[in-house]
């Protein structure tokens, strides 16, 4: 079907002036109250842009401002902040092209930041705007149209029969707002899903217009349900049109710079890539047999890490399976150009059962969370689970992990047909799966009582269903209330410090540090792996501050790299960002200014989670099933190495011991372990043995700001 | 047919006449570093030229914005309205004949247009047309191919 925006009724205008972009910033954002339908600017000062530099910065301080300790997801004034960062937009470096979205989540009370691809950012930032605030709830069906060129905001109320789910709503609303047919390629399109309005699993789609394939493709910001969020403020969809994007659209400082290291790293990626991690042919599901050879692929809900099935899942099927030589970045000139896809996917379920589509993905943690974990090993099946989630709106990660849980509960007697509603959840049924889905879009009650996440089904199961609490709590997969993604932590101590010591819940763009301490050991003290818990997740934040992707930092590396010192931080890249980052902005910066920018901006983050009553030690903690074996058959599968590290690490002859009491030493060593770590980590990144920022630490390094301080002198004395 | 600029490095002399010509041509002044042919000496009076052999198309495949198209007597041409100046096209030339400028925004190429042929006074550039090949269809292949209103 199609529409005209010209057809839509028009709720309010506004329209500003133009002014030029200058060296990667506008210093104005936009806010539009979708309940009040007011559309206004806010100017960004010389202190804001200093301190919180950009993109996840601006949108942590703007949602700060806008948000009260009381609030809550669901509460009027809780935003939806996209924000892009100085270095975005440019189109020479790849990776360039990321929205920071940021919001309190509905997963975890805290604020929530997800990295993006898509062309809504960089189109939104050409058009005038450093961030978007979206507040307010409207009272009916409503799209947000951003005219860039043009230097209008339009407020519409959503057409009754505009579909909901994303894969027909982007195509529907790109025609719909494009000027003619040449321009479909600037228009871009943030949406959710059917599948969102029930899910605090609900994710943001952002579209990119493919001109080879004549369509939309989409883009999530997946974690933290800001999707729900979206959907709970009754926006149907925020649509952003830029056109005319070219190379200094950006206006950086030294344009020929940004050329100079942009075709550096694209000289690079073609003559490496082939030889390194096959991004341009295989995306991050490269990665599918690596995980399974070092049991390090979510088998069954994270019980173990390999299968022999695994190979069925291998890279190399993917490959076949992703069409290939076309250039799929998320972003203009991204050249790692791993946004991969499988077209005319045939659907075999649901309410598209039987029409051909194009499927966005999958990417590893999609490949392992709703593959390998769910121990599915069929490619259609992940495909299919794939497409629904993307089109539904809901997260593969939180999506695969939860199922997962529910799969282990369905072993373990916890669940049967009367429960899930006649839904079988044995291990590998994934059509089984695909019904949660469409349930759960539907609103059907078994799907939207999956859709709440493991933390809630955890309690929900003990109470209703009389399963075990601890055993609940063991194998709930979450942080703060998040699904961990994808990779097996409990052999690797610094990644379980990876994941849960995070702000937003167990991500792993934080740290991912499992062959640095697992497989090389080269981090092997607890002050070893509090220093990489203290780099790695400030460095990683950078590229959320400047809307960058971390992948062209080490899924590609130069020939050379193994033969600097800390080959794992990728040194050269480093010095491409910090040369992209003064090319663009024209301030100078170093290696440890690189850093220090990060801990301003994570510390003001950690200082928002305290702020909403979070943020506590408590907090930072993971279910045991991330630490090590929960169950008996769970340690005997792994006994040779369960026991070498007893006799070795503990200091405990193994001999003669049963395997219960095997687990229990085990678990009680792992425990112990964790707890060491938090204290040293905690030490290096100048926090309290709660977990909080001291006040020292944050006037070290120049996040000092009176109502920051309140708050962690608050925690500190008690009061918060 | 594919119309392309041939090159015969055994009859250069290395006078620069070719260079000077494209780059009056395209960019008002002479500078080889903003000529579309390019010429490098080999030491001991060789030399060895560069123009785009129009064939291989790597560029046409690689532009996220189809600006690099090919024209209808087979020639790559960028569409300057459509180019977002990522240089990804720069990267995929496996010979180097996709040139740029340092802060110029768009790539440029060479386009058989002939002017240098008809100045060279050792007859080494001539235009001329080939045949076709698999390389050369690979890009409308691929594009046919993902077309969600293309077959499988």
């Amino acid at each position: 079907m199609k529409f005209d925006a010209k057809s839509f009724k028009l709720l309010s205008e506004w329209t500003y002036e133009k002014k030029p972009l200058a060296r990667g910033y506008n210093m104005r954002t936009l806010h539009v109250d979708v309940g009040t339908r007011k559309v206004s600017e806010k100017p960004v000062s010389e202190d804001m842009k200093k301190r919180f530099i950009g993109g996840k910065g601006f949108g942590l301080r703007l949602l700060w401002d806008a948000t009260k300790p009381s609030t809550t997801w669901d509460s009027p004034e809780n935003e939806i902040v996209i924000a892009m960062g100085p270095v975005c937009g440019n189109t020479n470096y790849p990776g360039s092209g990321k929205s920071l979205v940021v919001s309190l989540s509905p997963m975890t009370g805290v604020p929530i930041d997800s990295n993006v691809g898509g062309y809504f950012g960089p189109y939104l930032k050409f058009g005038g705007w450093d961030a978007l605030e979206l507040q307010g709830k409207a009272d009916r069906e409503t799209i947000v149209f951003l005219d860039g060129n043009e230097g209008l905001v339009r407020i519409f109320e959503a057409p009754a029969d505009l579909p909901q789910d994303t894969h027909l709503l982007a195509e529907a609303l790109t025609h719909a707002f494009a000027k003619d047919e040449k321009d479909l390629q600037s228009v871009s399109v943030v949406s959710a899903g059917r599948g969102a309005d029930h899910s605090p699993m609900g994710l943001l789609n952002f579209s990119l217009y493919d001109k080879r394939r004549g369509g939309c493709r989409v883009k999530q910001a997946g974690r933290g349900g800001i999707g729900l969020v979206l959907r709970n403020k009754k926006i149907r969809a925020v649509v952003a049109r830029y056109k005319g994007v070219e190379q200094d659209s950006n206006g950086a400082a030294d344009p020929a710079a940004v050329q100079r290291i942009g075709l550096k790293l694209h000289r690079e990626i073609v003559v490496n890539d082939d030889k390194q991690c096959k991004m341009r042919k295989q995306g991050t599901a490269h990665l599918m047999e690596v995980m399974n050879d070092y049991d390090l692929l979510p088998t069954k809900n994270h019980k173990y890490g390999q299968d022999p099935k695994g190979p069925e899942v291998a890279s190399w099927v993917w490959e076949k399976l992703f069409s290939q030589d076309v250039p799929d970045g998320c972003w203009f000139g991204c050249t790692l150009a791993c946004a991969h896809a499988v077209d005319h996917f045939l659907l075999e379920t649901g309410p598209y059962k039987g029409t051909k589509v194009c499927v966005d993905g999958p990417e590893y943690e999609t490949a392992a969370g709703v593959g390998s974990n769910l121990y599915v090993y069929d490619p259609h099946g992940i495909l299919e689970i794939n497409f629904y989630c993307d089109t539904y709106g809901i997260d593969t990660i939180s999506f695969g992990t939860m199922t997962s849980f529910l799969m282990e509960c369905w072993e373990l007697g916890v669940l049967n047909k009367e429960r899930t509603d006649g839904i079988d959840l044995s291990w590998g049924n994934w059509k089984g799966a695909c019904q949660i889905l469409h349930d759960m879009a539907e609103g059907k009650r078994f799907g939207v009582l999956a859709g709440r996440g493991v933390k809630f089904l955890a309690d929900y199961f003990a109470k209703e269903y009389g399963a075990d609490p601890q055993v609940m709590k063991d194998i709930a997969l979450h942080g703060k209330g998040l699904e961990q993604s994808e990779y097996i932590s409990k052999e690797s101590l610094a990644q379980q410090g990876g994941y849960y010591m995070t702000n937003k819940g167990p991500q792993h763009d934080e740290a991912w540090l499992i062959f640095m301490d697992m497989v090389n050991n080269r981090i092997p003290t607890f002050e070893n792996k509090a220093e990489a818990l203290h780099y790695f997740p400030m460095f990683r934040t950078w590229f959320g501050l400047q809307g960058l992707c971390k992948l062209p930092w080490n899924d590609v590396e130069p020939a050379d790299n193994a033969k600097w010192p800390e080959p794992n931080k990728v040194p050269e890249h480093v010095h491409n960002y910090i040369d992209l980052y003064t090319a663009i902005t024209g301030e100078p910066l170093d290696w440890e200014g690189l850093i220090l920018q990060s801990e301003r901006v994570y510390n003001f983050q950690r200082t928002f989670n305290i702020r909403q009553g979070f943020g506590h030690r408590k907090d930072d903690k993971p279910p045991y099933r991330a630490m090590g074996p929960v169950f008996e058959d769970e340690y005997e599968a792994r006994a040779e190495r369960y026991d070498k590290q007893m006799k070795e690490k503990i200091g405990i002859d193994p001999a003669g011991k049963t395997v219960a009491e095997k687990v229990k030493i085990t678990r009680e060593y792992r425990l112990k372990q964790y707890e060491s770590l938090l204290d040293a980590v905690f030490k290096r990144r100048g926090w309290t043995p709660d977990g909080c920022p001291t006040p020292e630490h944050l006037k070290k390094i120049g996040m000092d700001l009176p109502e920051v301080l309140e708050v962690v002198k608050g925690r500190i004395e008690g009061r918060l | 047919m594919i119309k392309y600029l041939h090159t015969d490095d055994s009859k250069c002399v290395g006078c620069m006449t070719c260079t000077a010509v494209c780059s009056q041509m395209y960019f008002k002044e002479d500078n080889p570093a903003k000529s579309c042919i390019q010429v490098f000496g080999m030491g001991k009076g060789a030399f060895h030229l560069v123009a785009c052999d129009q064939e291989c198309r790597k560029c046409v495949m690689e532009c996220p914005t189809q600006a690099i198209t090919v024209s209808k007597t087979g020639v790559v041409m960028i569409n300057k309205s459509l180019c977002v100046g990522c240089l990804a096209c720069v990267a995929v030339c496996p010979i180097e004949a996709m040139r740029y400028y340092p802060g110029h925004k768009n790539p440029f190429k060479c386009i058989a247009c002939g002017a240098c042929a008809k100045k060279c006074p050792k007859e080494a550039l001539s235009v001329r047309e080939k045949e076709e090949s698999p390389a050369a269809r690979r890009p409308f292949e691929v594009a046919a191919a993902v077309s969600q209103g293309g077959k499988e």
